[in-house]
């Protein structure tokens, strides 16, 4: 890619071959080339088990890739850890019970070191954000699903993140929760102008929310399709009863479908995530 | 062990239900509305024991009516042969120098288990095995190796039976963190000493104070069982012993009541502490329902 100067993170190659046993040795992940650019919202899709949520957390160096280079900032994936670039946000909230909202979102500022009345200030700041500012007391258990998801967001912004990222953070919501859940995403993308990158398994989320959605498919996980979402900003309620939307969600299940296809398909009927055990591919990858 | 798995069992799954911290009187009515049931059972079961004994003419000797045990108690209350009031006080000290020597023993072992992987390896089965010991057994020794009249041999005997609860559930307590926790104070680039202060500590507390309410009545039950098998007079298992050798079986009633007595509020304290330390924990929320 030409521009990939600018790009905030560089995938070069990545794989990843879960256990070393012959036996369990699963290749989640293999030659993955991706370049994300400052200010992108780019979405994972693909079936269960292509690897997406393991990209995520290579990207966020929680796993390490057994091959190839994740470059963030310029800098290695784990010198970009320890300068605290990443704000991650998960499936569950992982609230810290013991803590207020107000606390749970200062956590991170507390752990960077910042002074207290700057904890006060930017937790404050973010959780009007997410519009939970009346709620700054209230234990985690006060609040609704939607609302806790909300305040990990929030404490995810809270250090200023250059890249925020998101391991199925509604998976667990209702259809409609989930909706309102996108375009608050969305507001506070615009907002903020953070990188960020999603995973989700839900196709009209991604074409909903991103600038790219990157197709995956399982076994060995690989990026099949990169489309680009030309929907014009900002997008509200209206865009997902646009023409352009519909054509785009077609895309997307397109190439999810062909890829899926292709695969085995009594394979995929049988093993349902990492389970697969391709001793091929496995071994090729490992040597 | 298995009680306070159990234990830790239920408060995981009381997890969830919205308790309200309104108003106080609210919650008031609530308590004594809850706690009604068992207090009329409680009072109707004294008021048929005293009848059943007095209609029955069962003598005294073998089932003493509670209008006898409470007259027992009056009795020697303070002074005599049978000083309740002060042999409780002792039985009490020793049970709290227990608790106390078997939780920091517990928790040193705990955090140490916690800490390094191979210490829990090596000590984790042993510590399940020699919980299947019946400690109690162990009584004599203490008594040869700390002294019979020395309050410590009690004391030890209570620490060991308080040490394997606590141990147990902190290690569980500090162990047992969400793994996506983990993922993120690591995405924080959290240092383990951080990730110890911030997250697994807070986690073991509802564990922790599991534990000590079965300390509670643990390190009540080593002491008094200690005092069986010799010490000073004047402390509740030795008063069990003499009187009931003495065939003042009031007064052995009376012991009873009193080191029930105060084994429950040993416990409410406990659960007092709990509430005060740990407010936002699901056990706590779902029994003001």
């Amino acid at each position: 890619m030409t521009d990939s100067d600018e790009a905030v993170v560089q995938l070069q190659g990545i794989g990843k071959v879960f256990g070393r046993g012959d036996q369990v040795a699963t290749v989640a992940l293999e030659g993955i080339d991706l370049d994300i650019r400052s200010g992108e919202f780019v979405s994972l899709i693909g079936p269960s088990g292509c690897g997406k949520s393991t990209l995520l957390r290579i990207i966020g160096d929680l796993i390490t890739p057994s091959s190839g280079a994740v470059i963030v900032n310029g800098k290695p994936a784990d010198r970009a850890r320890r300068d605290r670039d990443y704000g991650m946000v998960f499936q569950a909230p992982v609230l810290f019970d013991w803590r207020t909202v107000e606390d749970n979102v200062k956590l991170p500022l507390e752990i960077q070191g910042a002074s207290a009345a700057k904890r006060t200030a930017r937790a404050k700041e973010m959780l009007d954000l997410v519009e939970l500012g009346d709620f700054l007391g209230h234990y985690p258990y006060q609040l609704s699903g939607g609302m806790q998801q909300r305040v990990a967001i929030a404490r995810a912004l809270a250090f200023e993140p250059e890249i925020l990222l998101m391991d199925e953070p509604f998976g667990a919501l209702d259809e409609m929760t989930r909706e309102r859940m996108n375009s608050e995403v969305l507001r506070i993308w615009e907002r903020t102008g953070t990188t960020v990158v999603f995973v989700t398994h839900s196709i009209p989320e991604a074409v909903f929310l991103s600038s790219r959605v990157v197709v995956m498919s399982a076994r060995p996980g690989r990026i099949t399709k990169v489309i680009d979402v030309d929907l014009p900003r900002p997008r509200n309620e209206d865009t997902r009863e646009t023409r352009r939307y519909f054509e785009l969600v077609t895309e997307v299940r397109e190439a999810l479908r062909r890829k899926d296809g292709g695969d085995d398909e009594a394979a995929d009927a049988g093993l349902g995530g990492l389970g697969s055990v391709d001793r091929t591919t496995a071994e090729g990858a490992v040597g | 062990m298995s009680v306070a798995a159990g234990r830790i069992a239920s408060q995981g799954s009381a997890r969830g239900s919205r308790g309200d911290r309104g108003r106080r009187s609210a919650r008031w009515i609530r308590n004594l509305r809850f706690y009604l049931p068992a207090l009329i059972v409680f009072v109707g079961g004294l008021v048929l024991w005293e009848a059943f004994v007095s209609v029955a003419n069962i003598r005294a000797f073998i089932f003493p009516k509670p209008s006898a045990i409470l007259a027992a108690l009056q009795a020697n209350w303070g002074e005599g042969r049978f000083a309740l009031a002060p042999s409780a006080q002792a039985t009490l000290i020793e049970a709290l120098g227990g608790l106390a020597i078997g939780t920091v023993a517990g928790l040193i072992v705990a955090f140490a288990t916690a800490r390094w992987v191979s210490a829990r390896a090596a000590l984790l089965p042993l510590a399940v095995a020699a919980n299947a010991i019946p400690i109690v057994a162990f009584a004599p020794l203490m008594n040869n190796w700390f002294g019979v009249l020395n309050p410590l041999s009690k004391m030890m005997m209570a620490a060991i039976l308080v040490f394997f609860p606590v141990m147990a559930n902190v290690t569980r307590g500090l162990v047992q963190v969400e793994p996506a926790a983990l993922e993120l104070m690591r995405s924080y680039a959290a240092t383990e000493w951080t990730i110890l202060r911030k997250v697994r500590i807070p986690n073991a507390l509802p564990f922790f104070f599991t534990a000590l309410r079965l300390g509670a009545t643990l390190s009540l039950i080593g002491a008094i069982v200690g005092e069986y098998f010799g010490g000073a007079s004047l402390v509740l298992g030795r008063i069990i012993v003499q009187s009931a050798s003495a065939l003042r079986f009031d007064i052995t009633w009376a012991a009873i009541v009193l080191g029930a007595a105060t084994g429950i509020v040993f416990y409410f304290v406990i659960v007092l502490v709990e509430r005060a330390v740990i407010p936002w924990h699901g056990s706590l929320r779902s029994s003001d329902s």
